[in-house]
């Protein structure tokens, strides 16, 4: 997987057109969106006319203003080079989703009649448009589910070739335009017109063209400009010194030390970070719908996670018979497996499993017993089977205990048969069952023809692993709190067993929006995941809302991302990403601004040499020659910001060790590492140029 | 080097550290209207001039109004402190007989009184009359002191406070500092003063005859209140033209030792109100720390290249460190110390000629000024201005850690960036420009009076110390003329404002903010990795502004020296 990432920043098929892009990129309009690079394109055509006057009058020495010149326009166009290369990424990524939208024929329905249908261009359709969606069709524009049930081909977007289930109602209404109706027929109401669908944003997001400048790159640039402001004043002052010391300096070499100083590295590549950052997302499958929502990612301080799916496994599970006393553990499981034979919901296999494993009770045919599945519903919340004149239930404590007592009204009124709700056993069972829901399991009575036996324990399992992750996250600075629609009793157990921070029981939407509010009035960050319509309030009240694919319009709609392979977990690598992000710039500031230090030690000594020959003693890295000095100092320049494409396309790793361990680290390595690196690059580059006798 | 010269050195450390922690108490005390020993006396006072203002304790501004009502009282000083000058000839306790100070030289007396700098293109004994310097210079070294001091504080308000629109009253804030901090330890200090024998007269000035039998004029006045607050406020600017050099400003060591201390005293202090009013006395004790880093490094560069002597002279036989224009009752340490305190605290009270420094000896101060007077600083200035060094490490370095930069719970984003870069960039543009401009003028050049390096770092010396509102002066430069008078004003004011103006906009950006509880996810700044951190920044940004134009001056002259070749 890493070797693919590596490969896929040297393709050739990205790198060779971005040399085309650098070129097509010195179009002025588009250097003015980034101040630096801006200023040294200014420089560089003031200097490439100063080559030609000298070139037509003579004078000067060319071979040397020569390769300043070429230098300078090569450090634009190494800039240019590193935004092409970022942004190639994303367009191979956009072409292929373009395929997706090839020109469709949508079936436009008129009336309530599907019979009644014309046949229109897919670019046609309005919002509030109803088309009718059979099998083999694309779907024409994005658009919610109003009748039918289908399965559906979402692999242009999501790249997963797995069908997935679109129905009416529900939190699985979403379909998205270009993706493919499988099976079935569906009716769907449009709800975006043509080029504004999801996959035109997703393509506009992926190509850059929709980028701008987040809150923290706009400081950034601040700061940047301001370093060059300084820059201009402490180098454009310098020829009157020069002059008091009855000197002159000629304005190339003031160029070239004007060029090395100026932030030029993070400059280079500051639109890159973004644009990798943004790519970086995309290829974990989560569409961020703006730059700001990836820079608000890793300033999160408190991450709202579902239980169900992120936490503990989607599934409860079997895993102890609890009979009542006189009832074997033998009893109690055959009549549950009995009762969930035919009961095909995971916590229902869960029970038939557990039996066979530990009590060996094998399967046995449905049919042959005549049998008769009672399936779930709302309002009994039990489940069983009839046979043979004996009834089995299973079901939430409380419901199958009224089952009971209605039962007995039942048989009082009429028939003979002896059920009598016994106090102390249904006291038994109450008691097991808060036992169970302490430990953080969910009780599920089973009763046989009003008899109690006993109490199924099924239980969360909690992801393997998961406990790390959110001790991680806690060094990270990040508190994580546990929503789930468990009573808080439960709730607690998981909580403690999963090492989530903090937990909000029996959620409901309200306390949901409000325990964000209150989070958000702290001053904190909150970012939070969601699919169902309900859970829309809370993902735009979010500052990072997660909106699962698989969910309805109004939560893609309300959350700033929507993760498309629908993996509450992301959240966290969205998370790291979001840090990445800010880290790589940050580190590249430090470091362009420390390289610095070695550049004037290049430059000053030959700069004044002519003059104030004693300066020379501050050449310390003993470049041979004034023209080598200043040569090297600007190749250097230009070099380093091809040589920090990789870095910035990978991103600075993140580790959770704690913010001053990880501020020591970097300091060490870009702050440092930004002061000698370019010593040594310039004295190597220096021996290089004399050798080859260019100065 | 000696023994002896380090002693002195750190006692003065020590008791300056040992103030920081009392004084720092009784200054939030003061800032946040609680009853402090004082209270009996002043508070009547205090609620007598709010009265009279119309004004009271509860009002509070947001930063405009604060800014407005700052530079309203300022403008007012300056003409106040203008037309004084202008008339002092008309004006009663004249003994003396000044005339009208022209007026190119009165503008550049009241900017530079006015903001703190204390720039004296004259020489106070033979130009001022009593009344200018009582009524004038010495109440504008009060209220100036007491200026940067209110700014700092609603500075400070800006981080401790969260959520609100105000960030302070202008007129309560300055009346506080003046009433509570500034008047009643200049008494104390102008009583110790006249013990140590500093004049304190309105009596006309002193005919005695020397042994030789020449008439000689001794000059006298009210000296020993100005000293109190010259040094206290961070002015620095003398009675006598010799400064602190002269005998009767600066008779003694312990005089000396004083006025050292008294010079840091209020900016240290403030270091532990900012930890006190945010909350963690260890956020001031950080940054006092990365003061005393930067100081400590200047004062062991400029101790060492002074002592160590030019070894021209050591070629002569002549052994020993370089004495030349120190005063022989203060030594080579106690000048090198004095000359390192007064340009980190932009005081500007010189007890050497720091003209006759060695060029490395001379560099330190410079580069101290150059920084932008942030290690201790002048009352207030200092402060805010290392606050705004805060601002831009906090930025770079918060990004490195992953998160939208923060310091103390506040988000440093665009806004406060930019008004910290403003700040910062100020300071070069004064600096370097106006001297790149002076050194190609052939009238301006010839005010300097050595050739070459030397006469180069004269006229750097002259526009760094006026753009930093240090006000001390490198001596040689003939300041007086038409074209030093206003070009040094100019600097002189933008040093000031536009400093000042970015500071609040930073402070009324900050208090509106929300704080935002510390996580494990925000570096800690009260540690030691803030601290160099702090440093770093302090020194790369200041060092790549100023490199060049250092190396050309005295860096060169250095160099030149070693191969034997001075200016």
């Amino acid at each position: 997987m890493s070797q693919s990432k590596t490969t896929s920043i040297l393709d050739a098929r990205i790198l060779i057109p971005a040399i085309g892009d650098a070129f097509r990129k010195l179009n002025p309009k588009t250097l003015a969106r980034n101040p630096v690079m801006f200023v040294v394109a200014v420089v560089s055509a003031l200097t490439t006319f100063l080559l030609v006057r000298d070139l037509i009058a003579g004078g000067g020495n060319i071979g040397f203003s020569f390769q300043i010149v070429v230098w300078l326009w090569l450090t634009v166009l190494f800039a240019n080079f590193a935004e092409a290369v970022a942004e190639g990424r994303g367009k191979a990524q956009a072409e292929s989703l373009r395929r997706t939208r090839t020109e469709t024929q949508a079936k436009l329905l008129k009336g309530d009649d599907i019979r009644n249908v014309k046949i229109v261009p897919g670019t046609s359709l309005k919002v509030g448009d109803v088309v009718l969606v059979e099998a083999g069709d694309i779907i024409p524009s994005d658009g919610e589910v109003i009748e039918g049930v289908a399965s559906v081909n979402e692999a242009a977007i999501t790249g997963e070739s797995a069908p997935v289930i679109r129905e009416s109602g529900g939190d699985r209404s979403a379909v998205t335009g270009g993706t493919q109706v499988l099976s079935d027929w569906i009716r769907v109401r449009i709800t975006a017109a043509s080029g504004s669908t999801f996959i035109d944003r997703m393509i506009a997001l992926v190509e850059g063209a929709e980028r701008q400048k987040t809150p923290n790159e706009i400081a950034l640039n601040i700061l940047l400009a301001g370093m060059t402001l300084i820059f201009v004043l402490a180098t454009a002052t310098i020829p009157s010194f020069a002059t008091y010391a009855g000197g002159y300096i000629p304005v190339l070499i003031l160029v070239a030390l004007f060029v090395t100083l100026i932030p030029t590295t993070i400059g280079a590549l500051l639109s890159a970070i973004g644009i990798a950052g943004m790519d970086r997302l995309v290829r974990f499958n989560v569409l961020a719908m703006s730059g700001r929502a990836v820079e608000a990612a890793g300033d999160v301080d408190t991450l709202l996670l579902d239980k169900t799916g992120t936490i503990t496994l989607g599934n409860r599970q079997a895993t102890e018979f609890k009979p009542v006393r006189g009832v074997t553990e033998q009893e109690l499981a055959d009549a549950a497996q009995l009762a969930s034979l035919a009961d095909e919901t995971p916590e229902g296999r869960s029970i038939v499993v557990l039996a066979k494993e530990k009590y060996g009770i094998r399967a046995r045919d449905m049919a042959s017993l005549h049998a008769n599945f009672v399936p779930f519903t709302a309002q009994s919340r039990m489940s069983g089977v009839d046979f043979d004149g004996s009834s089995i239930r299973k079901g939430a404590v409380d419901a199958v205990l009224q089952h009971i007592d209605r039962a007995a009204v039942a048989t009082a009124n009429g028939t003979a048969s002896v059920i009598v709700r016994e106090p102390q056993v249904a006291r038994e069972v109450q008691a097991i069952a808060d036992e169970i829901a302490k430990a953080g399991g969910t009780p599920l009575a089973v009763v046989k023809d009003g008899r109690l036996l006993g109490v199924v324990h099924l239980k969360d399992i909690v992801k393997g692993g998961i406990k790390e992750r959110f001790a991680e996250l806690r060094r990270m600075g990040i508190r994580t709190v546990m929503i789930t629609g468990d009573n808080p009793m439960t709730a607690a157990a998981i909580a403690a067993e999963a090492g989530v921070d903090d937990f909000l029981a029996q959620a409901t939407p309200e306390n949901k929006l409000s325990l964000i509010r209150e989070e958000q009035a702290k001053g904190k960050l909150v970012a939070m995941c969601g699919d169902g319509t309900n859970d829309a309030p809370a993902l735009a009240q979010a500052d990072v809302g997660v909106a699962m694919n698989t969910g309805t319009v109004a939560a893609r709609e309300a959350g700033n991302m929507v993760d498309l392979d629908s993996d509450p977990t992301k959240l966290i690598e969205i998370v790291e990403i979001g840090k990445q992000l800010l880290m790589t710039r940050g580190a590249l500031t430090t470091f362009s601004i420390a390289n610095d230090v070695a550049k004037y030690f290049a430059i000053i000594p030959a700069m004044f040499l002519a003059f104030y020959p004693q300066l020379g003693a501050l050449n310390i890295m003993g470049l041979q020659t004034p023209e080598s000095a200043i040569l090297s100092a600007i190749i250097f320049n230009a070099l380093i910001i091809v040589a920090l494409i990789p870095l910035s396309l990978k991103g600075v790793k993140y580790r959770p060790i704690g913010a001053g361990a990880l501020l020591s680290r970097n300091l060490l390595v870009y702050g440092l590492g930004g002061i000698i690196v370019p010593f040594i690059g310039i004295k190597l580059i220096d021996v290089v140029l004399t050798t080859l006798g260019l100065a | 080097m000696t023994i002896n010269g380090w002693i002195q050195i750190l006692v003065f450390c020590g008791i300056v550290a040992l103030l920081v922690k009392p004084l720092g108490g009784y200054m939030t005390r003061v800032f946040g209207g609680e009853r402090t020993l004082l209270s009996w006396i002043f508070a009547p006072v205090e609620r007598g001039l709010y009265a009279l203002a119309g004004t009271s304790e509860r009002e509070e501004q947001h930063w405009t109004t604060y800014a407005a009502a700052l530079l309203f009282f300022n403008l007012a000083g300056f003409l106040l402190l203008y037309l004084l000058q202008r008339f002092q000839g008309a004006l009663p306790f004249n003994p003396a007989g000044m005339t009208a100070v022209p007026p190119e030289l009165a503008f550049n007396t009241a900017a530079s009184f006015m903001t703190n700098t204390n720039w004296q293109n004259y020489g106070g004994e033979s130009t001022m009359s009593y009344l200018v310097q009582m009524a004038g210079l010495t109440v504008q070294n009060f209220v100036s002191a007491a200026t940067g001091i209110a700014i700092a504080i609603a500075l400070i308000r800006g981080f401790s406070r969260a959520s609100v629109k105000s960030i302070g009253n202008f007129w309560i804030d300055l009346t506080r500092v003046t009433l509570y901090i500034l008047l009643p330890l200049c008494v104390v200090l102008t009583l110790v003063y006249v013990y140590l024998g500093v004049p304190q007269t309105l009596g006309a000035y002193v005919e005695a005859t020397t042994l030789e039998g020449a008439q000689q004029t001794i000059a006298l006045g009210p000296v020993a209140s100005q000293i109190a607050i010259k040094m206290l406020g961070t002015n620095g600017g003398g009675f006598f033209n010799a400064n602190a050099a002269h005998p009767f400003e600066n008779p003694d060591a312990i005089s000396n030792l004083i006025q050292m201390v008294s010079i840091f005293a209020i900016g240290a202090a403030l270091t532990n109100v900012f930890g006190r009013m945010v909350g963690n006395e260890r956020q001031g004790w950080a940054i006092f720390a990365t003061m005393a880093v930067l100081f400590l490094a200047g004062v062991v560069v400029c101790y060492w290249a002074e002592a160590a002597g030019n070894p021209l002279v050591h070629a002569l036989g002549l052994e020993g460190g370089n004495m030349e224009g120190k005063e022989v009752r203060f030594g080579i340490s106690l000048s090198a110390l004095f000359a390192v305190i007064t340009t980190a605290a932009s005081c500007g009270a010189v007890n050497a000629m720091h003209d006759s420094f060695t060029a490395l000896g001379g560099l330190i101060p410079l580069i101290n000024m150059q920084l932008g007077e942030i290690i201790v600083g002048g009352v207030g200035a200092g402060f805010y201005g290392i606050l705004l060094f805060v601002v831009l490490a906090i930025f770079v370095a918060g990004l490195m850690v992953g998160r939208t930069p923060e310091y103390l719970g506040k988000k440093i984003e665009a806004k406060e960036v930019k008004m910290a870069v403003l700040a910062i960039l100020c300071l070069p543009l004064a600096m370097l420009v106006l001297t790149a401009i002076a050194v190609v003028l052939p009238d301006a050049v010839a005010s300097i009076a050595n050739p070459g390096p030397h006469g180069f770092s004269e006229i750097l010396y002259a526009y760094t110390s006026a753009a930093a509102n240090n006000g001390s002066a490198l001596g040689g430069l003939t300041g007086n003329t038409a074209w030093y008078n206003i070009t040094l004003g100019i600097a002189i004011l933008m040093g000031r404002f536009l400093v000042i103006i970015p500071a609040l906009a930073v402070a009324g950006s900050l208090v509106a903010k929300k704080t935002v509880p510390a996580s494990a996810g925000t570096f800690p700044t009260d540690g030691a990795l803030f601290v160099g951190l702090l440093s770093g920044v302090i020194l790369i940004v200041g060092g790549l502004t100023f490199f060049p134009v250092l190396a050309v001056g005295p860096i060169v002259e250095h160099l030149a020296m070693l191969l034997g070749q001075t200016f």
